[in-house]
């Protein structure tokens, strides 16, 4: 499909697929835990338990493990897991939200009884983002439930808004769930985070496991702290090479999703390293997280190093241990690609894996962009568009949609000095481009939500975002058209009302 | 508020409506092993009285909902009904749209209301919708799709919106992680993975009988006359059957009943 037309990216990619001989030991497992993979050839690495006798106290690990296997080896207090295990996991954060808390509280209620406490009311996160700034009365209704909820519990950290007129009148509310978990320090290396949010899997760029549940395991959750998850194998995608400056992790995670499809990481983990995803920043890292859902991924996960250490002084004192994928690690497959060789992205309707170049797009005429969310809506997503606003001088021809994901972005979008700009901030060089005025910080209309919500697209838009899915109706209308993009790739087409290159801008 | 749920999806005349099925003699044949997934459980329960067409005037009296062959112990578990059939990538988004996420499914009122909006999002080129305008059930008890049905969203809302609209099981080739694991969770809808491209096979509207055996499992397309095998759906099927992962819990004993 896609791939066809992609030469240039097409090039810079190479699949390997581990042969049969390296996972015999892993397809000796996989027995235990599915007929549907049927084993001709039998050659047990690690021998059956025979005694008490624990691997640990031997001495000896015979087989290596991936980071993701480690973190849920810790936090099912066992040895070592191999993929397919079933295990029971401590969790270390449970995060829900206004659009699930309801439902998550309600089902804890009727099964844990109406006085139940919640397991520990310090690892219970409660973040209204999704439907804030509406007048829509069962969506206001739904954050008063978080509210007496979090009252009744005493639970530590919610982040409530009670002041809809003046989102800066509520100190405590933050925004988007997955970026306010990030901000206010509760991503920590090495540990277990479940939240009612598929995107949930952005805190992977911690060197974390986290990843989205429903309802019903969240209430599970909530009353007794841990959950039975399956052990997912780990996709390992290896990214080398300088990252072109009119490239964005989010074109990154994009040609991923090309190349493996929005089912290709189905069950299973995503691992990203090399040396272009260790110069990446953690709020890039949480973009390429961000969209692990999108090929269908478990969780996603970067190894943490000196700039996950860097980002975390000053957000948490808690103490953490962060865990990395053994030499020996078995991945079910390697992927490697040449950053340097990549060039600027959009997924076009309906799918996040439909790729295609951005100057292929270059005839398709748009009628507004957006620039905000989980994926696309962090302080640098901001800084990167006024980057092309202030490049090219020029005013935008479509209406522009901004919607930091938080309070904080929403402070740094108005105090930080955009480089190069001779102290303007993204907020000033945003107006004079002609940009709408950046929003209250929310999920916005990302996922469309109650008609009044700011930017959804009530007609049959074409629109360029920065969000996270293209299928029909996500913004809103069902005929709407979505082509997900870079911040750069965003602002380039809104300065020219199509589908842009930003290296028309950049260079 | 499962329980409840299994029962009004169950009692919804609509699930088990049968209109026009030919040949008469198997979808016959497929009542004779009718189980009717856990209506036993409903005392008002009668099949005879959501009959509508006059071919079944001689199937008699109510079908008691487990039929067990005498000989074998093994039960079967059966669903009857229209089918509606439906793509490949069928996100959450086209399941239920945000704008109805405002509804909380453990709220017994705004489940119902959750059902009447199921697949409200598809998009227009679905020319027969899903429920009929004014409708606040649907016809159609078996859905059938293509590859990844249910990606995207991890909202629960999406099994939650089908089973509330009176769809028994699902049927695709594959499905997103989420979306199976939130449908056995809840025991909202058995999601059933079939072994070919079923939603090419099938269309929106013919007579199909899903029985769900322990070695064997299969779906029947009562209009085209064809069969197909289906993949076991294993140790998630007695937790559906339950009503969902707490009750499933409750019911052997790995949890203490409040």
């Amino acid at each position: 499909m896609a791939s066809s037309t992609i030469i240039p990216s097409s090039s810079a990619f190479i699949k390997k697929d581990v042969g049969l001989s390296a996972f015999s030991s892993q397809h000796s497992f996989y027995i235990r835990s599915s007929k549907k993979r049927a084993c001709k050839k039998i050659a047990s690495v690690m021998a059956p338990q025979q005694s008490e006798r624990k691997p640990s106290t031997t001495g000896s690990v015979k087989t290596g493990s991936t980071m993701t296997e480690k973190i849920l080896a810790r936090a099912s207090e066992k040895t070592q897991l191999v993929p397919g295990e079933n295990v029971w996991v401590n969790v270390d954060v449970l995060m829900t939200h206004d659009v699930c808390g309801p439902g998550v509280i309600g089902n804890f209620k009727k099964e844990f009884g109406e006085n139940a406490k919640v397991w520990d009311r310090e690892k219970v996160v409660i973040i209204p983002d999704h439907y804030i700034f509406t007048t829509d009365e069962r969506a206001n209704r739904n954050v008063d439930i978080l509210r007496d909820f979090c009252t009744e519990q005493n639970i530590k950290y919610f982040y409530d808004i009670k002041d809809l007129g003046n989102f800066k009148a509520n100190p405590d509310y933050k925004g988007v769930c997955h970026i306010a978990l990030a901000q206010e320090g509760h991503c920590r290396p090495g540990e277990v985070l479940l939240g009612t949010d598929s995107h949930t899997c952005t805190a992977g760029a911690f060197g974390q496991f986290a990843t989205g549940i429903g309802n019903t395991d969240a209430g599970f959750v909530l009353g007794a702290g841990k959950l039975l998850l399956k052990v997912p194998p780990t996709l390992r995608f290896v990214m080398d090479g300088e990252m072109p400056d009119y490239l964005l992790a989010k074109d990154l995670i994009l040609q991923i999703i090309g190349e493996i499809s929005v089912a290709g990481a189905t069950y299973k983990a995503m691992e990203f390293v090399g040396n272009t995803v260790e110069s990446l920043t953690m709020e890039e890292r949480m973009t390429l997280c961000n969209m692990v859902v999108e090929a269908g991924g478990k969780n996603g996960v970067v190894p943490a190093d000196n700039t996950t250490y860097k980002y975390l002084e000053d957000k948490t004192t808690l103490p953490y241990e962060p865990v990395y994928s053994d030499g020996q690690a078995r991945f079910l497959s390697e992927y490697r690609f040449d950053i340097s060789k990549l060039e600027p992205l959009v997924a076009k309707p309906h799918s996040p894996d439909n790729r295609a170049l951005a100057r292929e797009c270059k005839d398709v005429k748009i009628d507004r962009v957006y620039i905000g969310s989980c994926t696309g809506g962090k302080t640098e997503d901001f800084m990167a568009a006024a980057k092309v606003f202030l490049a090219s001088g020029k005013k935008v021809k479509v209406p522009t949609f901004l919607v930091p994901a938080t309070q904080k972005v929403w402070m740094d979008v108005y105090s930080l000095p955009v480089p190069g700009s001779g102290g303007k901030t993204c907020s000033q060089i945003f107006e004079e481009a002609g940009c709408d005025t950046p929003a209250s910080p929310s999920c916005g209309a990302c996922l469309g939500g109650p008609r009044d919500t700011y930017a959804r697209m009530n007609e049959p838009l074409v629109c360029v975002s920065t969000t996270n899915r293209n299928f029909p109706g996500r913004m809103g209308h069902k005929e709407g058209q979505i082509y997900l993009a870079s911040p750069y790739t965003a602002a380039a087409s809104a300065l020219t009302g199509f589908v842009t290159d930003p290296r028309e801008f950049l260079q | 508020m499962a329980a409840t749920a299994t029962a009004t999806t169950l009692s919804e005349p609509s699930a088990f409506k049968l209109v026009s099925h030919r040949p008469v003699s198997s979808s016959l044949s497929a009542f004779s092993s009718l189980k009717l997934h856990s209506a036993a459980n409903s005392p008002n329960y009668s099949l005879k009285s959501q009959l509508t067409t006059q071919q079944h005037r001689h199937i008699g009296t109510p079908i008691r909902s487990t039929t067990t062959t005498p000989a074998v112990a093994s039960t079967v578990t059966t669903f009857h009904g229209l089918c509606y059939v439906v793509g490949d990538n069928i996100d959450t988004d086209q399941i239920i749209p945000a704008e109805y996420l405002t509804l909380v499914p453990s709220k017994p009122d705004e489940y119902e209301k959750l059902g009447s909006y199921a697949f409200i999002g598809l998009p227009s080129s679905y020319e027969t919708r899903f429920i009929e305008p004014g409708e606040t059930k649907s016809k159609y008890s078996i859905v059938i799709g293509g590859d990844n049905f249910g990606c995207g969203s991890s909202r629960e809302h999406a099994p939650v919106a089908l089973g509330a609209s009176g769809v028994a099981a699902v049927v695709a080739e594959s499905y997103a992680r989420i979306f199976f694991r939130n449908s056995v969770a809840t025991g909202e809808v058995y999601p059933l993975e079939s072994e070919g491209r079923l939603c090419e096979e099938c269309r929106t509207g013919d007579v199909v009988t899903i029985e769900l055996g322990e070695s064997d499992c299969k779906l029947i397309n009562h209009t085209t006359g064809k069969e197909y095998k289906l993949k076991p759906i294993g140790d998630a099927g007695p937790v559906i059957e339950a009503g969902g992962i707490f009750a499933y819990a409750r019911k052997t004993g790995m949890i203490p009943s409040p």
